[in-house]
């Protein structure tokens, strides 16, 4: 591999990093959607570029099936869902963005030391692809953890898919079985997931997780 | 042999399936315990033949069962043979007895399925020769022993003792599966292997430690025992008899396999620790005993006394064997076999006595009983004689194993190490004190239970049991007079199980003149069941004769208890509580920390006075109780878990998952 297509693919994966981080900070979740929709871009980016590198035509699928689905399916029925919903409003982070934004920095600090660790032996890309992946994959679980909002936490937890979908491309002759399976499963949470959403709404008038716990008789 | 073995096991698991269709039956429970009755003399010749001549080397078996690498491994050798001889001696009896007790069993359906499955695994436990098997059958005797218990579950007292039990006995697997798995750690599973291994000292001690917790908590060693006392009484009684009489020898029989055959030579100090717990386990099971109301917790906690007995002996074994003189650990070791036997004898004979009263009254309590020799007299002998025997007096056979043990305790001033020389003596003061108490405690038995007048109306309106349990309860009395009059045919039995296990054998003894036995030298002791009873019998007899033929022989029937007191309330006896009343003066304060508080009324008051009586099991409340309010404690906190919001749910998996990926970064 040339230095140039090292380079290339490092700012991709140096790229999705940095859409994880936008997403971290997003308090719309109009915006945070778009941020979404530009994560999953970077990575049907990164894939496609991998695919081209690898010489592994079944990648360009796994990049396809990225920017369709996750792209721009995902995205716009979320859309559409928060419409419908009639929650365009702010979303309030648990805790404050400062605050998130040292914890995602050092996810990103510990997940370089743990690589660069625990694979001495491999080669380089697949190091530096597997730590951004690891990131990726801890940022979307902070995603998870700092927001109330039930759609907002779907959409880390498609961030953190994509931090797999990354490691797993990265990875030299994975097989295309995987890529889909990861998609599906995607797809399969989005589907349950949103299922979920309006279940919620229907009970509660509202998508704030929290009318779960008041349900459950959850102290504070 | 052994395919005999196997086979008559593999009829027994039959019979368990076949156990839920009979409970429909009327006549199931005859067929079921019939065919257990069968099984289990088969089991019982075979083993004999097994002990008496045994094949050399010793038959084995592979069956293709159980780990795929490993299969399951079967040996027969003289020690499995002594065993099984036990345990089915008991299985045979205690079929026997259930052929007429089982009859009245209110829910067969929670007995019949279980009982031969138990026999079965308790036979397995004995015949395996590797680890996997061992643990299997081991936990499998738990479980089905266990279901019995429960199987009067209306009464919450035994819900309770199953509970306690399950978790003992879950508690004792898990120390023989760290043993095992100690062991295992250098050979694999298979006991052959592990005999051939040269195990550490360090391991080899930890093993023993493990086996005495794990085989000690199943044969009810003190502080170990607190289910014992619960969970025997609640069996039906030929239950009680089985898990009493064989299956704290089958515990017995794991302490000896793994401390005398699997690991190498033994250690002293090995033996310090099972004397330290044998010692107090007898004087301690039978203080509790003594203090107890109902027959069968008086009959549960003297079979703690007598696993004392028996461990005491298999310590001094394990000391004399430690340090080289084998002659005294082959006494030792075949004192306490011998007691194994013996207590299988008249533990069971006990437990089916205890059985027939319940069955005739429906009570339990010595004082709702009284005066049933008269309305049974036949159990009335035959509970006699079990009381004797396991009072150790002679010519029963209490008295030959008690009196072996003692001469092996009175050789210890041979043992070049000074701690045991110190020990052992005041171990041997224990069990003397044991001895005595035990009398104490069967006098009491057996004189409230079936002497002086009935305290109720149901112990009035008794009526003597059926002709099975009687022929069971009679045929182990028998065999308790054979084993105390000719102890030397047993002794020599035991021979290629002591040569097996500690190396030497005791002097030979049929032959001897007037079948007396002599442990160590003529000029030394010897003892003579025989002349005892001949002498007794002929005393008795003359005794009888002399009173009745220079006294009047008319049988007179006076009012009892009548020194100058007309109020013949039987009430006026004495009462369980009265008999024990000094011992507990003297040790209870102590042991029990009793306390008498005496309520007088007020001189006007027309209120009697009362004196109460409050007893504490201090082993319960000091080691039991603070374990189980830790746990109580810990899983209140715990509980909290339960009650979090999904996203604390996130958090936690996500701090777990940096924590580790820390750790693995630095």
């Amino acid at each position: 591999m040339s230095s140039l297509q090292f380079d290339i693919a490092h700012l991709l994966a140096g790229s999705l990093v940095l859409a994880s981080f936008m997403m971290l900070y997003q308090d719309r979740l109009y915006a945070l959607l778009n941020v979404y929709a530009l994560h999953a871009g970077v990575l049907a980016l990164s894939v496609g570029w991998q695919a081209y590198v690898q010489q592994a035509p079944h990648l360009y699928i796994t990049a396809l099936i990225a920017l369709v689905f996750k792209a721009i399916i995902i995205p716009v029925a979320l859309h559409r869902i928060i419409k419908r919903l009639g929650i365009h409003r702010e979303i309030e982070n648990v805790i404050g963005i400062g605050l998130t934004m040292m914890a995602g920095i050092g996810l990103v600090a510990l997940s370089m030391v743990v690589m660069l660790r625990v694979t001495p032996g491999a080669d380089a890309l697949a190091r530096e692809d597997l730590a951004f992946a690891l990131s990726v994959v801890l940022l979307g679980l902070l995603i998870m953890v700092t927001r109330r909002n039930a759609v907002s936490q779907v959409v880390g937890f498609m961030s953190l898919e994509n931090g797999l979908v990354l490691a797993a491309t990265g990875a030299k002759g994975m097989p295309l079985v995987v890529e889909i399976s990861v998609a599906f499963s995607v797809l399969i949470a989005f589907i349950v997931i949103g299922i979920f959403l309006f279940r919620i709404r229907e009970r509660f008038d509202s998508v704030d997780v929290q009318a779960l716990d008041r349900f459950r008789g959850e102290r504070r | 042999m052994i395919a005999v073995a196997l086979w008559s096991v593999a009829a027994l698991l039959a019979l368990a399936p076949a156990g839920i269709v009979l409970s429909t039956r009327p006549r199931g429970s005859i067929i079921l315990y019939g065919g257990c009755l069968i099984v289990t003399s088969t089991l019982c010749v075979t083993a004999l033949s097994g002990l008496l001549y045994p094949p050399q080397p010793a038959p084995s078996a592979i069956l293709p069962i159980g780990l795929p690498w490993l299969g399951a491994h079967f040996r027969l050798d003289a020690l499995s043979a002594f065993f099984l001889v036990v345990v089915n001696l008991g299985g045979v009896a205690a079929s026997l007895f259930a052929l007429g007790y089982g009859r009245h069993e209110d829910s067969p359906g929670r007995v019949l399925p279980f009982y031969p499955a138990y026999l079965a695994a308790m036979n397995v436990v004995v015949l395996a020769n590797d680890a996997f098997s061992f643990l299997v059958a081991w936990e499998f005797m738990s479980l089905t022993s266990w279901a019995m218990v429960v199987s009067h579950h209306r009464d919450p007292e035994n819900v309770r003792a199953g509970y306690v039990y399950i978790l003992m006995a879950g508690f004792g697997t898990l120390a023989l599966l760290l043993a095992f798995g100690l062991l295992a750690s250098e050979a694999g599973y298979d006991f052959d292997a592990i005999r051939a291994s040269h195990p550490s000292a360090a391991l080899t001690g930890t093993v023993v430690i493990l086996v005495l917790l794990g085989a000690g908590s199943k044969a009810g060693l003190v502080p170990l025992h607190a289910w014992l006392p619960l969970a025997h009484p609640a069996a039906p009684s030929h239950v009680s008899a089985l898990m009493s009489g064989v299956m704290t020898k089958v515990a017995v029989y794991g302490f000896v396999r793994i401390v005398f055959d699997l690991v190498p030579e033994p250690v002293w100090w090995w033996s310090m620790v099972v004397l330290l717990v044998g010692g107090p386990t007898a004087t301690l099971g039978v203080l509790y005993a003594l203090m107890q109301r109902d027959i069968k917790r008086v009959l549960a906690y003297s079979t703690i006394e007598n696993i004392g007995i028996i461990f005491t002996g298999l310590g001094l074994a394990l000391a004399f064997k430690a340090e080289g003189l084998d002659w005294v650990a082959a006494l030792a070791f075949t004192a306490a076999m011998l007691h194994v036997f013996n207590h299988a004898l008249f533990k069971s004979l006990l437990f089916f006595g205890a059985g027939a009263v319940l069955g005739a009254t429906g009570e339990r309590d010595m004082e709702k009983l009284g005066g049933l020799i008269h309305r049974m007299p036949k159990t009335a002998f035959a509970m006699l004689v079990g009381c004797v025997a396991i009072s150790a007096l002679p010519p029963f056979n209490g008295f030959v194993s008690e009196w072996l043990t003692f001469q092996a305790i009175l050789l210890s001033p041979q043992l070049p190490s000074w701690g045991l020389k110190l020990v052992i003596p005041a171990v041997g003061g224990l069990l003397a004190l044991a001895a005595a108490f035990a009398a104490a405690c069967f006098v009491k038995l057996y004189g409230i239970s079936f002497l002086g007048r009935p305290r109720s109306d149901v112990a009035a309106s008794a009526h003597e049991t059926d002709g099975f349990s009687l022929t069971a309860m009679f045929a182990l009395a028998a065999f308790c007079l054979i084993s105390g009059i000719l102890p030397g045919l047993f002794i020599d039995a035991l021979a290629p199980v002591s040569k097996d296990m500690v190396g030497n054998i005791m002097p030979h003894q049929v032959g001897l003149q007037w079948l007396t036995i002599v442990p160590i030298a003529e000029s030394r002791s010897s003892y003579n069941g025989l002349l005892v009873f001949l002498f007794a019998a002929l005393c008795g007899t003359a005794a009888a004769t002399a009173i009745h033929r220079l006294a009047s022989d008319r049988l007179r029937r006076a009012p009892a208890w009548d020194c100058g007191y007309p109020e013949a309330d039987p009430a006026i006896q004495y009462s369980a509580s009265s008999f024990s009343q000094p011992i507990r003066r003297v040790f209870g304060s102590v042991i029990f920390g009793a306390r008498e508080i005496g309520e007088m009324p007020p001189p006007s008051s027309a209120l009697p006075a009362r004196l109460k009586v409050e007893l504490h099991d201090l082993i319960w409340e000091g080691l039991y109780a603070p374990i189980a309010k830790a746990i109580g404690f810990a899983t209140d906190r715990i509980n909290i878990l339960q009650f979090f919001s999904i996203r604390r749910y996130l958090t936690l998996v996500f701090v777990a998952l940096v924590v580790l990926l820390l750790v693995v970064a630095l």
